[in-house]
């Protein structure tokens, strides 16, 4: 499994004599790996997530996708169209008068023929489970169905990672259920990296790795089971914890004895009605 | 929830309907300059036939191509009347006081407003029979040769066809604004005009940083998806032009001849 993103001491302002936006981060991604960033408002993940498909240029340090450097203006296209990125509201970055227009709007920018583009378009509509919207104008579908647009939009130029940048947060519980969903199939199927940026941690529960920033900084770096065992910290820099994460804290509060482990709700819930049996 | 519809398009299947914009643009052009020509009754004859024969063959019902003339009506009436009062050519027909009326003031009120009404039909139809992103396409194409001379016209296609997309967008936006400004006490229906006004601003001052902020965020999802212009774009839009357009040429040509032939 190689590194498919490297940043190496990235830094990034947007103002000069403005104190660092992103100061000296390093991380790295691997393929076909989920990856949540999370962190509260104002603590760089945004920006950071702009830095990864060159919308922004690192002011020290370097951004490296499979290899190639986001400063390196002939390379520029080549990753974008390698890095698809789903942005927080659903309504701007519509961009074509129909679903079927939207979907086609990366292709016909990166020059794919007609042909080619019907074809795409038909499986990338599928995978998202939209194909019957297909003619639908964007006013007429929910904020999770232009979501899965957006995704089928970057689905069609056959991308390695996609960036979710806060792409839940202005959803209904069910629209946010329907992207994670189709990301988690994407992930498993189509080895699509993910890079889900996030203050929502019920979503991170789902990652295979977890980054905190705070203050434009790396906090802390690992396992999901490992960062929620820091509640204490996540709590000091605005985040809420998970439900799972806090019935848990409460019971063993309580003295019930519970692993720390689990994270996911069928896996307290499974844990606790067979606490008694193995007594 | 939202049912509308941009423009006057009203969606059809008529042979008008499926013809290519291209085609219907230069047609519509064409036809708006030859109508100069006319200046007899055969000739205006002619023009109002083949203004009729599209209005049938479109199968749009009248009382859509009456909505798009009312506003115009105005207008037409009061050239018609001063084209009466004030053209003093051929026979006194009526003369009471300061006021005549002669045989050749009537005939030039009524080809003035023919050739007005018959502009305005023709292109009326031309709006109420062709999508507004068709009719962007089709002056993108048409107008592509001016690109030669740095005239951004992908550019402004682009923009028309956001502009477009847009709309019931930002009609969605006013109306939760005005929702939220009326909870507050707002009054947008009654009182004075002044005061009408002045409740406005408040709902236009949410509605224009909105819209600002749409347009970043919207440019920067587009350059994220690898806009750079007009660089190397596919088109996934296509137009095509079949026998019928090429038809509607021949029919528009030979009516720009016959014009010249039969004009007095």
């Amino acid at each position: 499994m190689g590194k498919i993103i490297e940043v190496n001491d990235l830094c990034f302002r947007y103002y000069e004599h403005d104190p660092w936006t992103i100061d000296s981060v390093s991380l790295f991604v691997n393929e076909g790996e989920w990856l949540s960033i999370i962190g509260h408002n104002g603590s760089g993940k945004s920006t950071l997530a702009k830095c990864l498909n060159g919308l922004l240029l690192p002011e020290e340090g370097s951004v490296k996708i499979g290899g190639l450097d986001t400063r390196d203006e002939l390379a520029i296209w080549d990753i974008r169209r390698q890095v698809g990125m789903v942005f927080q509201n659903p309504d701007n970055q519509f961009v074509g008068t129909t679903v079927k227009d939207d979907v086609a709007f990366g292709m016909e920018n990166h020059g794919i023929p007609r042909n080619d583009m019907i074809v795409r378009l038909d499986e990338a509509l599928k995978l998202v489970q939209m194909e019957e919207y297909a003619a639908e104008e964007p006013h007429r579908l929910s904020g999770g169905q232009k979501q899965r647009v957006a995704i089928a939009g970057i689905i069609a130029l056959s991308p390695s990672i996609i960036i979710l940048d806060e792409a839940t947060s202005m959803l209904d519980p069910q629209g946010r259920q329907e992207i994670i969903e189709t990301m988690r199939y994407l992930n498993k199927e189509n080895n699509i990296t993910v890079l889900s940026i996030t203050h929502d941690l019920e979503e991170a529960i789902y990652s295979d790795r977890m980054i905190v920033m705070n203050q434009g900084k790396v906090l802390r770096e690992g396992l999901p089971s490992e960062i929620f065992k820091e509640a204490k910290m996540l709590e000091d820099i605005g985040l809420d914890l998970p439900f799972t994460v806090k019935m848990r804290q409460a019971l063993s509060k309580l003295g019930v004895p519970l692993s720390e482990n689990a994270l996911l709700q069928e896996e307290l819930v499974e844990e606790l009605w067979t606490l008694q049996s193995k007594i | 929830m939202f049912n509308i519809i941009i423009g006057q398009y009203v969606p059809g299947q008529s042979v008008i309907h499926r013809l290519d914009p291209r085609a219907k643009l230069l047609a519509v052009f064409l036809f708006v300059i030859i109508i100069f020509l006319a200046n007899n009754w055969v000739t205006y004859a002619l023009a109002i036939i083949f203004t009729l024969l599209g209005v049938f063959l479109s199968k749009v019902p009248v009382r859509f191509i009456y909505r798009g003339l009312k506003p115009i009506i105005i207008i037409i009436i009061f050239t018609f009347i001063l084209n009466v009062l004030f053209t003093k050519e051929g026979e006194l027909l009526v003369s009471y006081g300061w006021f005549h009326i002669y045989e050749g003031g009537l005939i030039q009120a009524v080809f003035i407003s023919m050739r007005l009404l018959v502009i305005i039909v023709a292109t009326t139809l031309l709006t109420l029979t062709t999508s507004p992103i068709d009719i962007t396409d089709g002056l993108e194409i048409l107008l592509g040769p001016l690109k030669k001379i740095k005239l951004p016209v992908h550019e402004f296609a682009l923009m028309m066809s956001i502009a477009l997309r847009f709309i019931p967008t930002l009609l969605e936006e006013t109306e939760k604004v005005m929702k939220a400004q009326s909870a507050r006490g707002s009054d947008f229906t009654s009182g004075s005009l002044k005061s009408r006004v002045k409740a406005i601003i408040p709902l236009l001052v949410p509605l224009f940083v909105g819209a600002f902020k749409r347009a970043e965020e919207l440019a920067m999802a587009m350059e994220a998806r690898g806009y750079r212009g007009d660089v190397g774009r596919t088109r996934l839009r296509q137009l095509i032009w079949s026998l019928s357009d090429t038809f509607l040429m021949l029919v528009t040509l030979f009516l720009t001849a016959a014009l010249f032939i039969l004009r007095g």
